[in-house]
């Protein structure tokens, strides 16, 4: 009976309770006792849908990630701009990415960052979360795209999960 | 100033606006009319976020919130009535 | 409010409505879906970003706090935006919408 009070994702609850208070505008008796509820409820309910429990080992290193991802995302924005607005026509391309990450969260916090980030977006992952098809807008080569994505965002993301 | 930007900020939205619809009638696939929709619910977001800061008033932030979280569940539901043939199996 | 929030905002203003009109212009001109898809995941995403946090300065200068909804909003967007384009790019590779003729490699059979 105690085991189902217990918040078997500790962050996602934090996360919950946090947003139902700001939700709010202000923390107050009734948001806390709700925030309560939902960051226990949630978990609970959504518990079928992670196949297995998200960790992250070294997730101090998350902030520098997220500092650079949104550097890249301002950059990304200029550069798409550029191209929309020139008249040449983009030379796209649809790439094969051989991903060395393995666990799922970290896989799809890479396909997230690539769709955000310079000209490319994923589109699709093999059923044996081996290889990403990524498009990219504008490239000149393959191993262009693949070397970008591969010192940028999969290495610290490597160093994040391993 | 800031009333003159404003209208500027506006106008262009509100143009970014129609250029979505003339895709959303163009199409020619279904995808790309659900792309139309998906970017004109971004855009509706920032009119009202710049209606609120005209008006000065800041109850419309929450409208813009709502239409946030539904327009993203419309555009997955769409995206995937298109993909299976239904939405929830 | 002071001068540097008033250049602050308009710059941010601007921004932002420069943005989200590249990406329309981008949805409306670029050659084939996958082509499109560029435009409002990355243009419109950053525009709708710099106009929330012009409201953020603003209201804040206003002396009326720091705006939890216009974060928790530009948040939702910046998470969402990903997969909205992932999902509509599985579905379009289903239905196998056609690609310009200049693209290399080929989207995957289903």
């Amino acid at each position: 009976m105690f085991d189902r009070l217990s918040f078997p994702q500790p962050w996602l609850s934090l996360i919950l309770f946090a947003s139902w208070q700001f939700l709010n505008d202000g923390v107050s008796g009734a948001s806390v006792v709700m925030g309560i509820i939902l960051a226990w409820a949630i978990p609970q309910i959504t518990h079928g849908f992670w196949p297995e429990r998200p960790a992250f080992i070294k997730s101090w290193r998350m902030p520098a990630y997220l500092v650079r991802v949104i550097r890249d995302i301002v950059v990304a924005s200029f550069e798409v701009a550029k191209l929309i607005l020139s008249p040449r026509q983009p030379r796209p391309v649809f790439v094969s990415y051989p991903l060395e990450l393995e666990h799922p969260l970290a896989i799809s916090i890479l396909a997230s960052t690539i769709s955000l980030t310079p000209g490319t977006v994923s589109v699709d992952i093999s059923d044996d979360n081996r290889i990403l098809l990524v498009h990219a807008l504008d490239a000149e080569t393959d191993d262009e795209v693949i070397d970008a994505i591969r010192t940028r965002y999969e290495k610290p993301l490597l160093e994040m999960f391993e | 100033m800031i009333t003159i930007t404003l209208y500027i900020t506006i106008g262009m939205v509100t143009l970014a606006a129609l250029l979505n619809v003339y895709r959303l009638i163009k199409g020619p696939d279904a995808p790309d009319r659900v792309l139309a929709l998906d970017t004109l619910y971004v855009n509706a977001i920032a009119l009202i976020i710049l209606l609120g800061i005209t008006l000065g008033t800041r109850m419309y932030l929450e409208a813009a919130l709502l239409i946030a979280v539904m327009g993203f569940v419309g555009t997955v539901a769409m995206a995937k009535y298109l993909k299976r043939g239904s939405v929830i199996e | 409010m002071s001068q540097f929030a008033e250049y602050a905002i308009c710059l941010l203003l601007l921004t932002g409505g420069a943005f989200t009109l590249v990406g329309a212009i981008g949805l409306a001109r670029l050659p084939d879906f996958f082509t499109r898809l560029h435009g409002p995941t990355k243009a419109t995403t950053v525009g709708v970003g710099a106009i929330v946090i012009s409201s953020v300065i603003y209201f804040s200068s206003q002396g009326e706090g720091i705006g939890i909804a216009e974060i928790l909003i530009t948040v939702f967007l910046f998470m969402t935006a990903p997969v909205s384009a992932n999902i509509l790019a599985k579905a379009a590779m289903h239905i196998g919408v056609s690609t310009v003729n200049n693209t290399r490699g080929k989207p995957w059979e289903q």
